[in-house]
């Protein structure tokens, strides 16, 4: 696929924008602390990259999917945890406002986000409840004009730090899936507290945490969307969400590949370096593959989505295979690093790390699985 | 524009505070063959204050004539002042050639001045030749050092050239010499100079500059902190003229200051003896001291660039051989003392 | 106030490369950059700029082909105002004197500057030779390797300038000229916002002049006009491999300080 110029330099300032902020020191020290740096996620945003795909009066740049999946993707290239500051106000944050909001909500949450200000998280996992989103026992009373909100949310990225979350709860615990309602709360809110961050294998710097309400009172006008269309909500932000992720995965599969051919040209071994012993120059030529086909294979998805299609039956696709190859790449990486690749002196201990939990977070690759037999096997 | 007006070859003498810079005596230097070649004069075109001393140092280093602009008024180099000094000069005697030192001033001064002559100027030039025609080719690295380029300016008159400080041969001196002194009747007022000097801040010297040093022993990226250029300068310390030096890797590592950088984008530098210590030789920075007369390279990678224009290399840790040189050179000096 | 930049399209001298046969220069896939220098000038316009407010202005001015387009967009990406891209056949092969002649026209057709700012030198050549050419062309004065800028009053500037030894505070009257390198500042990264935007904008943010629109007849462009003419390029001779010494280390230094000595360099 052949890039436009707007889109080449998008992504040539997503390059030189990781190039020159996510440097080594940098990333070791967010490795040891757990913390990323406060400026450059102001930086980020200032640059436009937590509003790729906003509108320009909602502060965004108004650009494309496309523009969306490279800034993704440069950014991961040097650090999977810094895209997932990308990712939370275009996708999991900023989608659901950006798509169901009314103009006021736009103007009071998805602003502020846009430009760094305030933090939204996507409330949708429950203890009980991970694929199977319409198990959720969160429940939401109705009482005069405020809904009361009870329940626990899990695994919720950025929710020790959130100002809002988007919270899902059953508003009519018969419907299944069609009993359920989206609601901002303000995490200042009584009754909102939140867990303890949780100790991840990988993407650390970005908390995540379970959120807890106990009879959290939410006003009607922050019903997000319409009441018991909840889950449409959801299902339409994960859709979104899959690119972002097959996105990160590509970032982190090209990095490993990169690592490991230079690794493989500078490491000797009985006399030579080990790229020419054809168990690492095979294995070198089906990572590249594989990275390759994941990129191409996202950018057209991406491209597709930017028509209006409906496409979420390829956006599975490209989440399944980016990231069940990504994990597959990054083994490799390791493999060809031998002992070295085991410590986390070298990075691609780090991104074998990363890469695990794309396959796992905003649909796993069995729910992908369950989403494209349906769009296949479903109906007549 | 009839070319057989312009004859003889032309060189400006740059002096800072009534001392004339090296490059106004290599220039000399170059610009005598050049005048014999063609079989013309040599002239220097001096502008400042009280340059009557400067005036005799020129003629001694060879130049047949020395145009002369005097005055309180010029005491300092400003652009619209000197500029119109020399393109009222050029006008006037119509000289072949113009070669100035790419010196900060002086690559500020010639393309102001060969605009006002609508006439060609190539920068940096690291040879000059005239050629069969009677044109000055000449001859300059582009693209880092990766090509070299021969130009010519051969339908304009002067032929205007910058050559970089350090890479032509000083001019010898010799008290015999004889020479005119010109006297250019510059008529500068405040007026014409359009900015102003509000301070001048001249690095205190001591420090010998890279140009003009004889010995330099330069670091590169394998010293691993700024604490080995402490090492360097002992060796350095040992010859008479000799001073330290970085490649750029050290430069924006923050181990030491720019102005110590050899290279494409720093000093370009000549010395007698170059030791380049973990450099591994970078084209960038060997355009800026191939030039050098003798290079050693100390470097742990015997596959290092470096070897390649290296006239005596040694593979090894540079924190001991440098100590081990440093040990020898005493050895050598203490011997030839009691010689 | 009303800001002119220059900006040239340069090859990533880092990946340029010689034939080794011909020695001549491989131009096919080398990717190409805004010259370094010229992002500095632009973040020295864009802050003077912001500084000033008001209704200030930040212009550039570029010469070249079609292929420069999207390095002109770079620029307003940064956040250029509005951007003007000299394009005509005519003016390929200008060297230093004949390019510095069509910039200086393309910055009397934008007018009403109140200061032009251009990089110091470009990679490709390092003339630093443009920038006192377009000043003297533009009959304003010229200060170059310019290391700050601070603005007096409506009608002074103070800059700094770098000296071979020292630096030197210079007091110009605007409009001037000032050449900058990369010791100035740091130049901004590009925003996502602007980059849409001077696609979407781009029939307001940039136009493209022809000799005609600024004024020069093709006889005084390009390589035609050129005083200066390139008769031969080659790549230098390596110089052939010297000596490995070979020993210990302290053979190894001894030998080396020999050498020298036999050279009557260790004195």
């Amino acid at each position: 696929m052949q890039l436009t110029d707007q889109q080449t330099l998008i992504q040539k300032l997503a390059k030189t924008f990781a190039e020159r902020e996510l440097t080594k020191e940098v990333l070791d020290k967010v490795e040891a602390t757990a913390e990323f740096p406060k400026e450059i996620q102001q930086k980020m945003a200032d640059v436009g990259f937590y509003g790729i795909k906003t509108p320009k009066e909602y502060g965004g740049a108004g650009a494309d999917t496309v523009s969306y999946a490279l800034v993704m993707k440069e950014i991961a290239y040097r650090s999977a945890v810094a895209s997932i500051y990308v990712s939370s106000p275009n996708s999991l944050s900023g989608g659901p406002l950006l798509k169901n909001g009314t103009k006021e909500q736009k103007e009071k949450y998805l602003v502020p986000i846009v430009k760094g200000e305030k933090v939204l998280a996507f409330a949708l996992t429950e203890p009980g409840a991970g694929s199977d989103a319409a198990g959720m026992s969160t429940v939401a009373i109705e009482d005069g004009d405020d809904y009361i909100i009870t329940g626990r949310k899990t695994f919720i990225t950025m929710a020790p730090f959130s100002d809002y979350a988007i919270v899902f709860a059953k508003t009519d615990p018969k419907a299944g899936t069609h009993g359920i309602t989206a609601f901002i709360v303000d995490m200042k809110a009584e009754g909102v507290s939140t867990g303890k961050a949780e100790d991840k294998m990988g993407v650390i710097g970005c908390a995540t945490s379970d959120i807890v309400l106990e009879n959290v009172r939410v006003p009607k006008e922050n019903i997000l969307g319409k009441l018991n269309h909840g889950f449409g909500i959801a299902m339409a932000t994960l859709d979104v969400g899959r690119v972002g992720v097959a996105s990160q995965a590509v970032g982190v599969a090209q990095r490993a590949l990169d690592e490991a051919v230079a690794y493989a040209k500078e490491r000797k071994e009985f006399g030579t370096t080990i790229s020419h012993f054809q168990g690492i120059s095979f294995t070198i030529a089906e990572m590249a593959a594989k990275v390759h086909a994941a990129e191409v294979l996202l950018l057209d998805t991406c491209a597709l989505m930017d028509t209006g299609a409906r496409c979420s039956d390829k956006a599975a696709m490209t989440k399944l295979l980016a990231t069940e190859w990504c994990n597959w790449v990054v083994d490799r990486a390791v493999q060809i690093f031998g002992g070295y690749g085991y410590m986390k002196d070298y990075i691609v201990e780090r991104l074998y790390r990363d890469a695990r939990v794309f396959s796992i977070y905003e649909g796993t690759s069995e729910v992908q699985k369950i989403v494209i037999a349906n769009s296949l096997l479903r109906g007549k | 524009m009839d070319l057989k007006d312009y004859k003889g070859v032309w060189t400006f003498a740059e002096q800072h505070d009534g001392e004339l810079l090296g490059v106004s005596i290599e220039l000399l230097g170059e610009g005598r063959k050049l005048a014999d070649a063609l079989g013309v004069e040599l002239s220097a075109v001096l502008i400042g204050s009280g340059m009557d001393e400067l005036a005799k140092t020129l003629v001694e280093h060879g130049a047949d004539n020395v145009y002369v602009a005097d005055d309180p008024i010029l005491a300092q180099y400003q652009n619209d002042s000197y500029s119109k000094v020399i393109k009222e000069a050029i006008d006037k005697y119509k000289p072949e050639i113009v070669l100035v030192g790419a010196t900060h001033e002086g690559r500020e001064l010639a393309p102001s001045v060969a605009a006002m002559l609508e006439t060609g100027l190539t920068a940096d030039c690291t040879a000059l030749a005239i050629n069969d025609d009677g044109n000055l080719v000449q001859t300059r690295p582009a693209f880092g050092g990766n090509l070299m380029a021969e130009i010519l300016t051969a339908k304009h008159r002067p032929q205007m050239a910058t050559v970089r400080p350090g890479v032509m041969d000083k001019a010898k001196k010799n008290a015999d010499n004889k020479g005119n002194i010109v006297k250019l009747d510059a008529d500068v007022k405040p007026e014409d100079i359009r900015t102003k000097i509000v301070e001048q801040v001249r690095e205190v010297a001591g420090k010998i500059s890279l140009t003009d040093a004889d010995v330099i022993v330069a670091g590169g990226l394998g010293l691993g902190s700024a604490d080995g250029f402490k090492l360097l300068q002992e060796l350095a310390d040992e010859f008479t003229n000799g001073t330290i030096a970085a490649s750029r890797a050290c430069v924006d590592a923050g181990w030491i200051d720019h102005s110590y950088q050899v290279g494409q984008t720093g000093v370009t530098v000549k010395p007698q003896i170059y030791f380049a210590c973990g450099i591994s030789g970078m084209i960038q920075h060997v355009s800026g001291m191939k030039g050098s007369k003798y290079i050693v390279a100390i470097n742990k990678n015997p596959e290092a660039d470096i070897f390649d224009i290296a006239d005596y290399g040694i593979v090894g840790d540079l924190y001991e051989v440098v100590p081990a040189i440093i040990e020898e050179v005493k050895k050598a000096k203490a011997a030839a003392a009691e010689e | 106030m009303k800001i002119v930049t220059t900006a040239k399209r340069v090859p990533d001298t880092t990946d340029v490369k010689t034939d080794p046969k011909t020695g001549v220069l491989i131009r096919t896939g080398i990717p190409t950059i805004v010259n370094p220098d010229d992002l500095n000038a632009l973040e020295a316009a864009l802050q003077l700029r912001d500084e000033v407010g008001g209704d200030s202005t930040v212009e550039t001015v570029t010469m070249g082909r079609d292929v420069t387009i999207i390095k002109v967009h770079e620029l307003l990406g940064m956040g250029a105002d509005h951007s003007v891209l000299l394009s005509d056949r005519c003016f390929g092969g200008a060297d230093t004197l004949v390019c510095s002649r069509t910039l200086a026209a393309g910055i009397e057709k934008i007018g009403d500057y109140d200061l032009v700012i251009t990089g110091h030198q470009a990679i490709d050549g390092d003339t630093a030779q443009v920038g006192p050419e377009i000043a003297r062309r533009l009959g304003i004065p010229c200060v170059t390797c310019v290391i700050d800028i601070k603005l007096k009053d409506e009608k002074t500037i103070e800059v700094v300038r770098e000296l071979d030894d020292g630096t030197e505070t210079i007091e110009a009257p605007l409009p001037c000229l000032l050449t900058v390198n990369s010791k100035i500042n740091t130049p901004r990264y590009m925003t996502i916002n602007n980059i849409v935007e001077s696609y979407n904008s781009e029939d307001e943010l940039l136009s493209v002049w022809n000799h005609e629109e600024i004024g020069l007849d093709p006889t005084e462009c390009g390589l035609k006009a050129s005083p200066t003419q390139v008769v031969r390029t080659y790549s230098p001779a390596p110089k052939g491999a010297g000596e490995m010494l070979e020993g210990t280390v302290p053979q190894m230094a001894a030998s080396l300080v020999g050498k020298l000595a036999e050279k009557h360099l260790i004195k």
